[in-house]
């Protein structure tokens, strides 16, 4: 029990790692990418790529497909992204769901549908463990992962609170009029959120193929647990989403261990339970009777005077 | 000053009525013609124009975009084979089950509905997933296995082809029916109020919460009497893809594709769609890359989609859902200078 | 220094700014004065890029910018404080100051001079700008826009909601900027009397259109509420 609240623990700061670029995008650039999961497998597949065919180890492939990460999406944004956003809230989805499809079946295209692993390439570290006291070990993989949660999400927010493009990207996502009013250029910072945002895709999927197989399809699901991690720790926070994955993890590995499909199913049980408890809290305790969830809805009223009257007494509910 | 033309039935709407109509014996009686292959390709456009107008009804009319609709397409399919394991004859069942969909629909209303935007969206997905994973406990369904309607398997295939094919035109002529009588109504003028300013309708006293159940519930029916189609063309259950979100992706697409808040865009768009599945699905993983590159190209290019540029240059529209407000000549810079006394 | 020529803005079919037509020049005060509706905020927000100019023109020294985003006119030397403030409300008043002056021109405001020039935000440095009052606010606004180094500041209803003692430090403090005497300044007042004793020349606008133009001192208290609320017939008088 211990072991799987430490592992869940662990968990949430790859998930804060993935979750934090997806923040990134819908905070600052108000754009929701359903594309990010597969952002990520195409991250995992870069360093994949670098490993088998230059040789190099992960890390050092890292140090050459995080920055690709980055470009790509500061090209995306300039190109794709940016003229999208003036559609509303459905275009960014129509275009994020056709860049998914086309990258999921690309990748299939180009690697086939193997499942692939960065396990077999970082020596032992996919299952060694520490031995702590109290006969706890931890696995040495998530511990390193969760160390570089914590690092990159320090220096992010050290960036958003002292550098001068954190003050932009600040205020931007505060106010994107006011922003332009004081001579920033929403444009560019929006690149280079989303510069950010998918490099932070790609280190997470860098992560998630060392403990893990991956395949070309194997995005949305990781899309879903971010989302997941992004809203339990409240959208717009940076440690927040730290937090978010943390709880999304612990709660997932605890499910795991009642069964096999706990592992998922506990995660979204977290997940709208605390939507649930904020909407609670934030409505007060106005109706708060059970039965009413199971009240049919009604057709509004022809005449018009009772329909007014209806609501009034009815109340907003 | 702009002066309101309303449109009511004109003369091509009653012309478009009396071609549905038409259209609709026509179809009906198309299984003493026609053979095999067709009914059954026809079955499935059925299922896309509702699962497209019913997404549209959601996301465009009422402005609540769910990434979740599976969850009643997967959920009817569940209902249906568990009614049939308690006894119930199979086609009865189908409806039956879309119908606990519906039931269901009702508390999950109260919770998602009050959530906005992004929030509404995910947990939608979410939702589903949970559904997805709940319904794999049960050990009819035999988790990843899946099961099917073997009852089914005991018809005539041709019996059961063409009840299935008037189950979804009957399914697709009654939600289409009632969505066009709806929005024809106070009730769309409402809906389109809340989507446009929730708060400002409310303060006319708009009952939003009631309106936006009463969509949610009728979307979720039509996506529910969708999926049990699906279930009783296929037979097989399978939860991954009853459940699966690509269906959501698909109305997406669809109703996108073919023109948003307008009634016949997502009508156009699953045909699209059903022609684009019929020509080039045989391509498997390029075909799916390459809808992907059409959803960006309609995203950059297309934004209103086919029905909606179609609806702007002509001002068109062949179902008389829409007020339309068009400008007296005279409207421009017209010099004005006397003062307001 | 500001050339305005023919401006016409709108909202859709609504014509908000008809055939707008003004000059001003370096360090001059120039007040603009109208109902609510008369078109005052949509120019303000066409003059400084939020809002697209349907035809007409725009000149900074002599330089079109009509077609300039918002970000790129700061550059050139238009600032503006909003209606409403819009302060970055999460951001300290140090972090509001900083944002405008290091996206804006170069110049003689500096965060140092700013400060000295409003010196009422001196010890409010650390502090959000969402916890602020209204007077203290609106001088973070202003601050925000000078550490810009506009060439011209537009000033959109800065005593809105504003306790009559702030108004007073407020326009105390525009004062001393006005003194300096580099920077022209266009005020969208509705109080009368302030914006005549404030300004070098009014523009009473009147549905979208400048309806009187002058002196204050030579227009006269009555010519000018005729003209705000549209009593006699429209002509553009010139003192």
């Amino acid at each position: 029990m211990l072991d799987a609240l430490l592992q869940g623990i662990l968990l949430g700061g790859y998930y804060a790692i993935l979750a934090a670029g997806l923040s990134l995008m819908f905070g600052v650039v108000r754009f929701i990418n359903l594309a990010h999961g597969d952002l990520a497998i195409l991250g995992a597949y870069l360093v994949l790529l670098v490993v088998e065919v230059l040789g190099l180890s992960p890390w050092l492939a890292l140090a050459v497909a995080v920055p690709a990460m980055a470009l790509l999406g500061w090209v995306l944004q300039a190109t794709l992204f940016a003229r999208t956003a003036k559609g509303g809230f459905l275009l960014p989805l129509l275009t994020t769901f056709g860049l998914g499809a086309v990258l999921q079946n690309g990748l299939y295209g180009l690697f086939g549908s193997d499942t692939k692993s960065l396990g077999n390439h970082i020596g032992n570290l996919s299952w060694a463990s520490w031995q702590l006291p109290f006969g706890i070990s931890v696995g040495q993989l998530p511990v390193i992962t969760f160390c570089v949660a914590v690092a990159v999400l320090g220096v992010l927010q050290l960036v958003l609170s002292f550098s001068r493009l954190g003050r932009a990207i600040r205020a931007t996502s505060s106010d994107p009029e006011a922003a332009e009013l004081s001579g920033i250029d929403a444009q560019s910072v929006h690149r280079a959120a989303a510069a950010i945002a998918f490099a932070l895709a790609g280190l997470a999927g860098a992560f998630l193929a060392m403990r893990a197989q991956i395949n070309p399809y194997a995005g949305p699901a990781q899309l879903i647990f971010a989302f997941e991690a992004v809203v339990i720790g409240g959208i717009g926070s940076l440690w927040g989403t730290l937090i978010g994955g943390i709880v999304l993890g612990v709660a997932q590995s605890l499910g795991a261990t009642v069964s096999a499909q706990g592992f998922q199913l506990a995660g979204h049980l977290v997940f709208l339970i605390v939507l649930g408890a904020r909407l609670y809290r934030a409505r007060g305790h106005r109706q708060g009777r059970w039965y009413n969830l199971f009240r049919l809805p009604v057709l509004p009223s022809r005449r018009a005077g009772a329909t007014t009257s209806q609501a009034i007494s009815e109340g907003r509910s | 000053m702009i002066t309101s033309i309303l449109d009511r039935l004109n003369r091509r709407h009653r012309i478009t009525a009396i071609l549905a109509m038409g259209g609709l014996v026509a179809l009906a009686l198309l299984p003493a013609l026609a053979g095999g292959l067709v009914i059954d390709k026809l079955t499935t456009l059925f299922i896309y124009i509702l699962l497209a107008v019913m997404w549209n009804l959601l996301a465009g009319y009422a402005g609540l975009v769910s990434v979740g609709q599976q969850a009643f397409f997967g959920l009817g399919g569940y209902f249906a084979l568990r009614l049939v394991e308690a006894g119930m004859p199979p086609y009865l069942a189908l409806v039956a089950g879309a119908m606990g969909s519906a039931v269901v629909a009702v508390p999950i209303s109260t919770y998602a509905l009050r959530l906005k935007g992004g929030e509404f969206a995910i947990a939608m997905w979410v939702i589903a997933e949970a559904l997805r994973i709940v319904v794999m406990f049960d050990p009819l369904v035999q988790g990843e296995t899946g099961t099917s309607l073997l009852a089914l398997n005991a018809l005539d295939p041709d019996l059961r082809r063409n009840l299935t094919y008037w189950l979804g035109l009957g399914s697709l002529a009654l939600m289409l029916a009632a969505t066009i009588w709806l929005l024809r109504g106070r009730f769309g003028a409402a809906i389109q109020a809340i989507r446009d300013d929730e708060e400002a309708a409310s303060s006319i006293g708009i009952n939003v919460m009631r309106i936006k159940q009463l969509t949610f519930v009728l979307a979720a029916f039509g996506c529910a009497l969708a999926g049990t189609i699906w279930l009783a063309s296929a037979i097989t259950f399978l939860p991954r893809t009853n459940f699966g979100v690509q269906w959501t992706v698909f109305m997406l697409f669809m109703v996108l594709v073919g023109g948003l808040r307008t009634f016949e865009g997502p009508i156009l768009g699953a045909i699209v769609f059903f022609l684009m599945q019929e020509l080039f699905g045989d391509l498997g993983v390029w075909y799916l890359a390459g809808l992907g590159v059409i959803a960006i190209g309609f995203a950059l290019l297309l934004p209103d989609g086919l029905w909606g540029i179609w609806r702007k240059r002509t001002g068109i529209d062949l179902v008389p859902v829409g007020k339309t407000f068009r400008n007296p000549p005279s409207e421009g810079l017209a010099p004005d200078s006397r003062p307001a006394s | 220094m500001l050339d305005v020529k023919n401006l016409v803005a709108g909202h859709g079919l609504l014509t908000a700014v008809r055939d707008v037509d003004f000059s001003i020049g370096t360090g001059e005060v120039l007040g603009i004065i109208g109902a609510n509706g008369a078109g005052k905020t949509t120019l303000f927000r066409t003059l400084a890029g939020v809002h697209p100019a349907h035809s007409g023109s725009i000149l900074l020294d002599g330089r079109d910018v009509t077609a300039l985003s918002a970000s790129r006119r700061v550059a050139q030397g238009i600032a503006m404080v909003p209606e409403g403030r819009r302060l970055f409300v999460d951001m300290s008043v140090r972090e509001n100051l900083l944002v405008a002056g290091e996206n804006g021109r170069k110049g003689g405001w500096t965060l140092t001079s700013v400060l000295d020039a409003l010196p009422s935000l001196k010890p409010l440095l650390g502090v959000a700008t969402g916890g602020l009052s209204g007077g203290q606010r609106q001088a973070v606004a202003i601050g925000r826009a000078l550490m810009s180094n506009p060439k011209v500041l537009l000033l959109d209803e800065v005593s809105l909601g504003l306790s009559p003692v702030a108004i007073e430090g407020l326009y105390e403090q525009l004062a001393g900027l006005r003194q300096r005497g580099d920077t022209a300044m266009i005020v969208v007042e509705q109080d009368l009397d302030r914006a005549m004793e404030f300004s070098d020349r009014v523009l009473c606008m009147l549905e979208g259109r400048i309806v009187l133009e002058g002196q204050p001192r030579a227009l006269g208290r009555q010519a000018i509420t005729e003209a705000y609320f549209g009593l006699k017939s429209a002509e553009v008088a010139h003192a």
